[in-house]
């Protein structure tokens, strides 16, 4: 399997340096990639990987340094001309248009042409045999917005497919993925592999990583740390070299070590007796008492994101009760969840999160902001105070309150936006999927920060793809099912994720 | 390590999950002409109120003549169509459009051959939209800005050229407007025909050329067009030249519709041009919405005239006030389908 060591590299990038205001995001790296390679390219968040990709897909010009593809010297303007030296990439936030249908998606500037105009059904079929390619049944003529995220993943990697790419690049494709669709999409790699495309893969599982690379590169801050192969380069050795430091933090949360116990006889914080949204999810009932980290387990699609919107407010129930500290409230916005202290952390950073425009400093004092209300200003002695607490609590990276937040990388901007929350000082902190697309580092980190969190007293609701963080942090874990709340569990020691897998898939007849 | 854990196995799972079928298949039509269906429901009640409210008001003359006397509009509104589709704006259409009839006017009068004088206008609106792309683009100014900006440099243009109204006399100007009588009172004249090719091209090229589906990719998302290597650069530029080479045809349907040429045209019109294509269904953040619905959102701006026509006693101030009124009503309606979307 493993490509002889001495084929040509088809890319070559030598001393790559880029910055950005306030940010070195890479510094003198090197870079290579062999044809019918599995090349994984590791680090922390903030490491350049982003910066590093978009450099070779024709995003971000380079300061210096050289990218030589196929032997030849490049300087993309654009990522048109990077695709046309045959470079083609799946980005980590999924990037198609919504507004078009699924065989558009796929065929965009490929479209099949007669006469010279655009030939629909041909081009529709094209595009479900690329489709197919990758076991996907749908409609090409559907709505790309009709799918789910995990679709609209694929379907952005059958896109990829549509160039005859000599490069392919996978930005974390698996992280919106269930482990079926992981492992039909690295059928497809290895079979892409085999004819020669050499695969650029970033991931932040370890599992992944060790399941289809042949080669890993390590980058930390901004600089290369060695290329490896997956032999010589065990999985703690990896992570060391990611994070640059022991494993303290990691090892501090393996095992479930001291479970606080949760006083549970008093008032709960939060109670939800019979809420529910019809097409969102059925009624429920649910109850968080301070000092408490509710999970919510769960596949894709089972309702875990809609059961959290009830919970603050950004969707109204259409039935149920809402009772806060025992009293009855109708929650109709975020805003009035904010004003109750309850405070939501989104899944999709990107679009309902960050600020990408504005500096770390103006996204973490928004929530204050919002608190305080329009018309009293936060000041400014205060805002930095805050700002320069949650940069340093929460390790974002730079440690500069005047960085563009978009120019951060995903970790980062997800401890931005947990900052965010926090110096609103809440009661209840709902948390979706605070973790994905993060690297191991920053996980034990955000993790080790909500536990403390709840330590102290604060109730959180925890959600996330990952059962096994679900079950390592939760005192209490609902498993939902098909847009229903089937099982609720205290978490012990006899709560494995097998137990939780096997609720999920009876549906909590058997529990 | 147990971080590293791939995310819940979904081996008991019985079903497949790969089907997409996220949402149920609805047997309802297609969202996106949700707009324009409402577009064709609004002129239907009007023509039905018309009709059972005034004789003669659904006679072929007074339908022959909403499509003849609003040719230069219908173009116009086809251009800014393809802007508006890209999430721009264009607010030079207008003066362009005045321009247009002043430069062919000026021409005439000083007996260049309307094979020079014809195209000379067209190229002007055209050649003006590509400024205003390459301020869009390049410089990335905000296309209103930018716009605006075209908008005062051709309106003083026109007074520059023609500071008093030109009369046309050219003979192929003139034929623009004669009407070819087809029977029953139906009509048609060579600028109504001129005005439905320019649909049937424009329709054409959004739906069957790379660039009309660029065109709708830019409008869902500029950054992920970008991204997926789609000329957006190119397309951007296009769409405001494409917009101009419209204000600068509608100007010559304008030239044969006045028999002159005269700086103060148009006055406003971008703005009927902007309300023909919202009617129509064309989402004002771009990436959703048909050329033909503009059409129609023409013909009902046009109805609400014959009306107020018809009625006689009222100001036609009231169209305005109508139109008005509409146009919140359908930007509400897109709003509504919006977050209905999410």
């Amino acid at each position: 399997m493993m490509t002889e060591p001495h084929t040509t590299p088809i890319v070559e990038m030598t001393g790559i340096t880029i910055s950005f205001p306030g940010v070195k995001a890479l510094d003198d790296v090197a870079f290579r990639l062999l044809p019918g390679e599995v090349h994984a390219l590791m680090g922390e968040n903030g490491a350049g990987k982003s910066t590093l990709i978009k450099a070779l897909t024709g995003v971000y010009g380079i300061d210096s340094g050289r990218i030589v593809v196929g032997g030849v010297d490049q300087v993309f303007s654009g990522p048109a001309a990077a695709q046309d030296a045959g470079i083609s990439t799946v980005y980590q936030e999924v990037n198609l248009t919504d507004n078009l249908s699924v065989a558009e998606n796929v065929m965009l500037g490929h479209e099949i042409r007669r006469f010279g105009l655009i030939d629909w059904h041909a081009t529709r079929k094209a595009a479900r045999t690329y489709l197919q390619a990758l076991n996907l049944d749908i409609d090409p003529k559907s709505s790309l917005s009709s799918h789910s995220l995990a679709v609209q993943q694929l379907v952005a990697i059958s896109r990829a497919m549509v160039v005859d790419a000599r490069v392919l690049i996978l930005d974390e494709p698996t992280s919106s993925l269930d482990s079926d669709e992981v492992a039909r999409l690295f059928d497809v790699i290895r079979t892409l592999r085999d004819q020669g495309v050499a695969i650029l893969f970033v991931s932040h599982f370890l599992e992944q990583i060790y399941a289809i690379s042949d080669r890993i590169t390590v980058l930390r801050n901004g600089t290369l740390v060695g290329e490896y192969t997956p032999e010589e380069l065990p999985r703690v050795e990896l992570v060391g070299k990611m994070i640059g430091r022991t494993l303290e933090v990691l090892s501090e949360l393996e095992g479930r070590s001291e479970r606080a116990v949760v006083d549970r006889s008093g008032t709960p914080f939060m109670q939800a007796v019979g809420v529910g949204r019809r097409g969102s999810i059925e009624p429920f009932d649910l109850d968080i008492y301070p000092g408490e980290i509710v999970g919510l387990a769960g596949l894709l699609g089972s309702g875990r994101t809609e059961l959290a919107r009830l919970l603050y407010g950004a969707d109204h129930a259409d039935s149920g009760e809402t009772l806060v500290s025992g009293e009855s409230v109708k929650l109709r916005n975020p805003r009035a969840g904010l004003a109750k202290s309850i405070v939501f952390s989104s899944e999709s950073r990107k679009t309902e999160g960050i600020i990408g425009d504005l500096t770390v400093r103006e996204n973490i004092v928004l929530g204050l902001q919002a608190e305080r209300g329009w018309m009293r200003r936060v000041p400014k002695k205060k805002a930095d105070e805050v700002v320069a607490q949650y940069i340093e609590a929460l390790g974002v990276r730079p440690a500069n309150p005047d960085a563009i937040a978009g120019n951060l990388s995903g970790g980062n901007q997800q401890k931005v936006l947990l900052a965010r929350w926090l110096a609103t000082a809440p009661k209840l902190l709902i948390l979706d999927e605070p973790t994905r697309g993060i690297d191991v580092g920053a996980k034990a980190e955000i993790q080790k920060l909500v536990a403390d969190l709840a330590a102290q007293g604060m109730a959180v609701v925890f959600i996330s793809a990952e059962l096994e963080e679900v079950l390592r942090l939760s005192h209490r874990i609902a498993v939902l099912r098909d847009r229903h709340k089937v099982a609720e569990l205290i978490n012990s020691d006899d709560v494995t994720t097998d137990v939780v897998v096997d609720l999920i898939a009876s549906g909590g007849t058997s529990a | 390590m147990a971080t590293d854990e791939m995310t819940v196995k979904a081996r008991k799972q019985p079903e497949p999950k790969l089907t997409g079928e996220v949402h149920r298949s609805r047997p309802t039509l297609d969202r996106r002409y949700l707009p324009v269906l409402g577009t064709v429901v609004v002129l239907a009640l009007m023509l039905i109120i018309g009709g059972s409210r005034y004789e003669n008001f659904l006679s072929g003359r007074v339908m022959a003549n909403l499509l003849i006397n609003n040719s230069f509009l219908i173009v116009v509104a086809v251009g800014m169509t393809f802007v508006i589709l890209t999430g721009g704006i264009d607010l030079s259409v207008g003066a362009v459009l005045a321009l247009s009839t002043c430069i062919s006017a000026w021409m005439f009068v000083h007996g260049w051959p309307a094979y020079v004088a014809i195209p000379a206008a067209i190229l002007a609106g055209a050649l003006i939209g590509w400024a205003v792309g390459v301020m869009v683009h390049v410089f990335e100014i905000q296309p209103f800005i930018a716009t605006l900006a075209a908008m005062f440099l051709a309106r003083g243009l026109c007074y520059v050229i023609a500071p008093e109204s030109i009369p046309i006399t050219d003979p192929t100007i003139i034929k623009l407007g004669t009407r070819w009588d087809l029977g029953g009172g139906w009509a048609i004249t060579p600028s109504g025909l001129i005005a439905l090719a320019v649909v049937v091209v424009a329709f054409v090229t959004l739906h069957y050329t790379r660039f009309g589906r660029t065109v709708y990719a830019i409008g869902g998302g500029e950054q992920s067009a970008r991204l997926m290597g789609l000329p957006v650069a190119r397309t951007k530029v296009l769409v405001y030249v494409i917009s101009g080479t419209c204000a600068g045809l509608g100007g010559l349907l304008f030239a044969a519709f006045s028999s002159s040429g005269y700086s103060l045209t148009g006055v406003g019109m971008e703005l009927d041009a902007i309300a023909a294509v919202v009617i129509g269904g064309t989402l004002l953040t771009g990436g959703s919405g048909f050329v033909l619905g503009s059409v129609l959102g023409v013909l009902v701006l046009g109805l609400i005239q014959t009306i107020i026509t018809f009625e006689g006693t009222l100001s036609s101030w009231w169209t305005k006030i109508v139109i008005g009124a509409l146009l919140l009503v359908f930007v509400i309606l897109q709003r509504l389908l919006v977050v209905r979307r999410r």
